[in-house]
C-alpha cells in the first residue's frame, strides 16, 4: 500500500511538459506590443471618452463621439464658443453683410484663409482643400454623414488661394453651415485625393489619421478602443498645446469615467457624464476632480400622437387619415401635462445635468420665449378639472375615467435607458392620479431609433400613443429645427416614415410662420419668428417639453481650461489645455 | 484508384467545406434578419436622405443575394488572401474589396488583429494554468478515489463548476480590489510593456481575470479526467502493469493519463475557438478590450460585418478544433479508427 502512494508534486513534475509547452507556444504566439515613449510622461493628457470614437473622419460618421474626437486634429472655417457666437478659427473672420463677405442677394458667401496656414505635415492650407472637401462630401455613393451642411451649395469658387466663395441655388438667410462647426472641418485634398466617391468608405489609413491643422496629430487609432495624438509641430498659435501627448481612451462605462477622473485621479478629463445626480454627489466628494456643465438645445420632451395608432387600420395606423379619439382633444392633452411635476423630474434624473423648462427651444438665450415661472408646475385638480370638462369620468367607479363606454387608457414608449424608465414609472403614478391608465413600453435605442421601414417599433411610425425621446438641432440656429414640425414633414408610408413632425401635428398658420423664417435674414426678426413658432407648438400641447438637458463631463483639478461648449466639441480650445503650474 | 485515405481525406476536406458553408448562410440569414439599425445611433438631425446616401455607401439596400455573395466573396476569398500578402509580401488582393467595419471605416481584420493578442493572452494563460492544475489534481483523485480527500475535492470543484464567471469576479474584486487593495480591479489597454515594471502591471493585472477563468476550466476538466481515469484504473491492462511491480507515479503518468486523456481532449478541443471567441462576460467586467468585447459592442452598433465575421471565424475554428480532437483520439489510442 505504501508503495502505491504517491505525492502531488511528483505528478506536477511530469505533466509539467505537456503545459509547460503550451504555455511556450502561447507566449510565442503573442505579438509583442509596439514600443512607444515611456509611460510616465509629465505632460500626457488623458481623456475619457468611455464612448471611444470609432472613426476620426466625421464626414463618414455623424456621431458625437467620433466628431469630437476628430476635433483634435481636424478644425472647421469658424466655430461656435460656449456662449452661441461665431468666432473665426481657420478664417480670418467671419463673413456678413456689412463686411461684404456675404452677397447682398444672400446667394453667396465668401471665406479668406488666415495668413501662413499650413496642415501638420508642414504644406500650406490653400482654398482647393475647402473646394475638394466639398466635392469629396457630395461625391455620388460617398454615404457623406454631414451632407446637409453642404445643401443648397451649387458651386465653389477659389479666386486665389486664399479665398473661397461658396454660391448657393437660393438665398440663405444663414449661410453659416459648410465649414462651420466640428462636423464640416477642412480635409487635406493630398490626403484624400483618392477617396472621392465610394471608395471614401474604404478608404481605413486615412479616415483613421486625418492629416489636420489642429493642435494635436494621431499617432495611433484602435478604433472603438484608444486613440493617441502627439503635438502638432506646425501648430500656428506658439506656445500651444499645452501638451506634448494625448491618450484618449475609450470603453467602460460613464461611472468608470466619472471615477476616474473625481475619485482615483488615473485621467485628466472626462466627457458625457449621464450619471444619476446621487453618484455624481457622491464621486465629487473626494476632490480629486470638478465637474463642468453645459445646456445647448438638448431637450427631453412627450410628444403625443394626435392621429389613431389602431392596429386594426392597418396601412392607414397613425397616419393623419384618422384622428386621435382621446388624445386630438387639446383639453386632454393639456390635463396630461399639467399632471406633471417637472421639477421632480429633473431632480430624479439629471441633477446639476438638467434644467426645468418650458420653451422648446431652451438656448440660445434669444430664442426662449419668456414663459411665467410656474408654467411647469404641477396641477392635479386643474387637471381633473380639465378632463371633467373634456366630457372623461369615472362613471364605472374603478377609478379609471372613460367616455363612450371606452376607457382613458394610453400607450407609453421609450427607449431602453434607466432614466426614461423612472421617469415612465413616476408619470404612469401621476397619471394614475388623475384617472388615466399607461401601459410602458421600453424599446431598445438600436430599434427604437432605428430607420427600418418593415419594423413596427421606431418612434417614427409610433404605434401608440406618446413618447417620450430627446432631440436637438446642430449649431445656433432652429431654423431647419422648426421646419420638421410642418404638415409636409409628418411621417407617413409614402414618405417610408420619414420626417420629424413626429407627433403629426398640422397647421397652416405654423407653416406660414416656417415660410417666413426661411426667408429672415435679421438676427432680431429670425429670434421673433422662432419665439412665435416655438410657442405656437407648446401651447398646441402636442408636446410636452420635460427637462433641458445639459452636457456633464469631469476635470482634474490640475487641470486649467476645459470650457465645456454646448455648441460643438468638448475639446474646442484644447490647444489652450495646460496643467496648474 | 486512389489509395484509400486520399480518398478519405477528400469525402473530410468535402464535408468540412459544405458545413462550413452551410455554417455562413446560416449566420447571414439569422443576422440580416435580426432587427437592428447601424444608424440609430446616428443623430437625429441626420435627414433621411443623408441616411438613404450612407445606407447606399454601406451597400444595405443591395438585394439579399448581392450582399451574401459580397460577403462570402470578402470573408472566405479576399481576406484570406489579404492575410497571404502581409505574411508572405505578395500582392494577390490588390484592389479587391474588403470587409469594412460599417461602424469605423476600417477593416474589419484589423479591428480583429488589434484585439486578438488581449485574448489570446487572456484565455491562453487561463486555459495553460487550468490545464496545469486540473492534470495532476484529476489523476491524484482518482488514485485515491473514495478517500475522504477526493470527496472534498469534490465538492470544491463542483462548487467552482457552479459558480457562474460573474459571481466569481465580482467576488475576487470585492476581496482582493476593494478589500485588500493589492490588485487592480480593470485592466488598462492604454499599457505599453516596455521594461519590467510595466510587465509586472501587465501580470497583476492580469492575475484576477485569469483566476476566474482558469477556475473554471480546472472544475471542468478535474471532473472529466477523475471520472476517466477511474475508468481505466480498473482495467485489464493497468492490471498487468500493476503486476509488473510498476511504481504508481510510472503507471498514472505512463499508462492511465493517456487514455484518460481522451475525454479532457474533447473538451479542451470545444474550449479551442474560445481563446479566439474571447471570454464575453470576463472581458466585460474587467473592461478587456478583446475580441468578446468588440463582439459585444458591435452587436449594439448594429455592425454586422463585424458580427458575422467574428461568428464565422469561430464557426470554422471549431470545425478545425473537431477535426484536431479527432486526429488527437488516434495518437492517444490507436485502435480508434474511422
Amino acid at each position: 500500500m505504501q508503495q502505491n502512494r504517491i505525492r502531488w508534486t511528483d505528478l506536477l513534475a511530469n505533466t509539467h511538459a505537456i503545459t509547460g509547452a503550451t504555455a511556450l507556444c502561447l507566449a510565442l504566439a503573442m505579438p509583442a506590443q509596439p514600443l512607444a515613449e515611456p509611460r510616465s510622461h509629465h505632460d500626457t493628457l488623458r481623456l475619457r471618452n468611455w464612448q471611444a470614437p470609432a472613426t476620426l473622419n466625421p464626414y463618414l460618421s455623424a456621431g458625437a463621439k467620433n466628431v469630437e474626437a476628430a476635433s483634435l486634429v481636424l478644425e472647421p472655417l469658424a466655430r461656435t464658443d460656449p456662449d452661441g457666437e461665431l468666432v473665426p478659427w481657420l478664417a480670418r473672420s467671419i463673413p456678413t453683410r456689412e463686411n461684404g463677405g456675404i452677397a447682398t442677394d444672400g446667394t453667396a458667401i465668401t471665406w479668406r484663409l488666415r495668413d501662413g496656414l499650413t496642415w501638420s505635415d508642414s504644406t500650406p492650407v490653400t482654398a482647393a482643400d475647402l473646394r475638394f472637401t466639398w466635392e469629396y462630401c457630395m461625391a455620388e455613393g460617398a454615404g457623406c454623414a454631414q451632407a446637409m451642411k453642404f445643401d443648397g451649395v451649387s458651386r465653389i469658387d477659389t479666386p486665389d488661394a486664399q479665398t473661397v466663395t461658396l454660391h448657393f441655388d437660393a438665398p440663405r438667410p444663414m449661410p453659416y453651415q459648410a465649414f462651420v462647426g466640428p462636423q464640416s472641418p477642412v480635409l487635406q485634398k493630398a490626403q484624400f485625393a483618392d477617396c472621392l466617391g465610394p471608395k471614401a468608405q474604404t478608404c481605413s489609413t486615412q479616415n483613421s489619421a486625418p492629416i489636420g491643422t489642429g493642435p494635436f496629430v494621431v499617432t495611433e487609432f484602435q478604433p472603438g478602443n484608444i486613440a493617441e495624438f502627439t503635438a502638432n509641430p506646425a501648430y500656428r498659435t506658439p506656445g500651444q498645446p499645452g501638451f506634448d501627448r494625448v491618450i484618449l481612451q475609450g470603453g467602460g462605462k460613464a461611472a468608470g469615467a466619472a471615477r476616474a477622473v473625481l475619485q482615483t485621479g488615473e485621467a485628466d478629463f472626462a466627457a458625457n457624464l449621464q450619471l444619476p445626480p446621487e453618484v455624481l454627489d457622491s464621486m465629487q466628494e473626494a476632490g480629486t476632480g470638478r465637474l463642468l456643465t453645459a445646456f445647448g438645445p438638448l431637450l427631453e420632451r412627450l410628444v403625443f400622437n394626435l392621429t389613431d395608432p389602431d392596429p386594426a387600420l392597418g396601412p392607414e395606423r397613425s397616419t393623419t387619415a384618422h384622428p386621435h379619439p382621446i388624445l386630438s382633444d387639446p383639453h386632454v392633452r393639456a390635463a396630461l401635462m399639467l399632471a406633471l411635476d417637472r421639477r421632480a423630474l429633473v431632480d430624479l434624473g439629471y441633477g446639476p445635468a438638467g434644467r426645468v423648462t418650458c420653451a422648446l427651444i431652451p438656448a440660445p438665450a434669444r430664442f426662449a420665449p419668456p414663459h411665467p415661472k410656474d408654467c411647469a408646475d404641477q396641477d392635479l385638480p386643474r387637471a381633473r378639472a380639465l378632463l371633467d370638462q373634456a366630457g372623461w369620468r369615472d362613471t364605472d367607479g374603478d377609478g379609471l375615467r372613460d367616455k363612450d363606454g371606452r376607457p382613458l387608457r394610453l400607450g407609453f414608449q421609450t427607449s431602453v435607458n434607466p432614466v426614461r424608465q423612472d421617469f415612465q414609472v413616476v408619470i404612469q403614478d401621476w397619471w394614475r392620479q388623475i384617472g388615466v391608465e399607461t401601459e410602458l413600453r421600453a424599446i431598445d435605442a438600436g430599434i427604437f431609433f432605428g430607420s427600418d421601414p418593415a419594423n413596427p417599433d421606431t418612434f417614427q411610425k409610433f404605434n401608440t400613443d406618446v413618447q417620450m425621446f430627446a432631440s436637438a438641432f446642430a449649431g445656433t440656429d432652429p431654423g431647419n429645427f422648426l421646419a420638421g414640425w410642418r404638415c409636409e414633414n409628418i411621417p407617413s408610408p409614402e414618405t417610408d416614415w420619414q420626417g420629424a413632425n413626429i407627433a403629426r401635428a398640422c397647421d397652416p398658420a405654423f407653416d406660414a410662420l416656417s415660410a417666413r423664417l426661411a426667408e429672415t435674414a435679421d438676427p432680431d426678426a429670425r429670434a421673433q419668428f422662432v419665439q412665435q413658432m416655438s410657442r405656437h407648438l407648446i401651447d398646441s400641447h402636442a408636446l410636452v417639453p420635460l427637462v433641458h438637458r445639459g452636457r456633464v463631463a469631469a476635470a482634474a483639478n490640475g487641470l486649467e481650461g476645459p470650457h465645456l461648449n454646448p455648441w460643438g466639441s468638448p475639446y474646442w480650445n484644447i490647444a489652450e489645455w495646460r496643467r496648474a503650474p | 484508384m486512389a489509395p484509400r485515405p486520399l480518398i478519405r481525406l477528400a469525402r473530410r476536406g468535402l464535408s468540412l467545406g459544405l458545413s462550413l458553408l452551410a455554417i455562413a448562410l446560416a449566420i447571414f440569414g439569422l443576422l440580416s434578419l435580426a432587427p437592428g439599425d447601424p444608424l440609430a445611433r446616428m443623430p437625429l438631425t441626420l435627414p433621411p436622405e443623408v441616411r438613404a446616401a450612407m445606407r447606399e455607401a454601406m451597400g444595405l439596400d443591395a438585394p439579399w443575394p448581392t450582399r451574401l455573395a459580397l460577403w462570402l466573396r470578402q470573408a472566405l476569398i479576399v481576406e484570406p488572401l489579404v492575410l497571404c500578402d502581409t505574411l508572405f509580401g505578395t500582392s494577390w488582393a490588390e484592389d479587391a474589396p474588403r470587409l469594412i467595419s460599417w461602424h469605423s471605416r476600417t477593416p474589419v481584420m484589423g479591428l480583429i488583429a488589434d484585439r486578438l493578442p488581449q485574448t489570446l493572452r487572456l484565455m491562453g494563460l487561463s486555459y495553460a494554468l487550468g490545464l496545469a492544475c486540473a492534470l495532476p489534481l484529476g489523476l491524484w483523485q482518482a488514485h485515491r478515489h473514495r478517500s475522504a480527500a477526493d470527496h472534498a475535492t469534490t465538492a470544491l470543484t463542483m462548487t467552482a463548476y457552479a459558480l457562474p464567471p460573474f459571481v466569481v469576479a465580482l467576488l475576487l474584486i470585492w476581496v482582493f480590489s476593494i478589500t485588500l487593495g493589492w490588485l487592480p480591479s480593470g485592466y488598462d489597454n492604454s499599457l505599453r510593456i516596455t521594461d519590467a515594471a510595466s510587465l509586472g502591471t501587465e501580470i497583476r493585472q492580469l492575475i484576477l481575470p485569469v483566476a476566474v477563468l482558469a477556475l473554471q476550466i480546472t472544475a471542468q476538466l478535474t471532473r472529466h479526467l477523475r471520472a476517466s481515469a477511474i475508468e481505466v484504473l480498473d482495467t485489464d491492462h493497468i492490471r498487468t502493469a500493476r503486476a509488473k511491480g510498476l511504481g504508481p507515479r510510472a503507471l498514472l503518468t505512463g499508462h492511465v493519463l493517456r487514455h484518460a486523456m481522451i475525454p479532457v481532449v474533447t473538451i479542451v478541443a470545444l474550449g479551442l475557438p474560445q481563446i479566439v471567441g474571447g471570454a464575453i462576460i470576463t472581458e466585460q467586467i474587467f473592461a478587456i478590450n478583446g475580441i468578446g468585447h468588440l463582439l459585444i459592442s458591435s452587436i449594439h452598433a448594429g455592425d454586422l460585418p463585424v458580427v458575422q465575421t467574428i461568428t464565422l471565424l469561430v464557426a470554422v475554428l471549431v470545425v478545425l478544433a473537431n477535426l484536431l480532437a479527432d486526429a488527437t483520439y488516434r495518437w492517444l489510442d490507436p485502435r480508434l479508427t474511422g
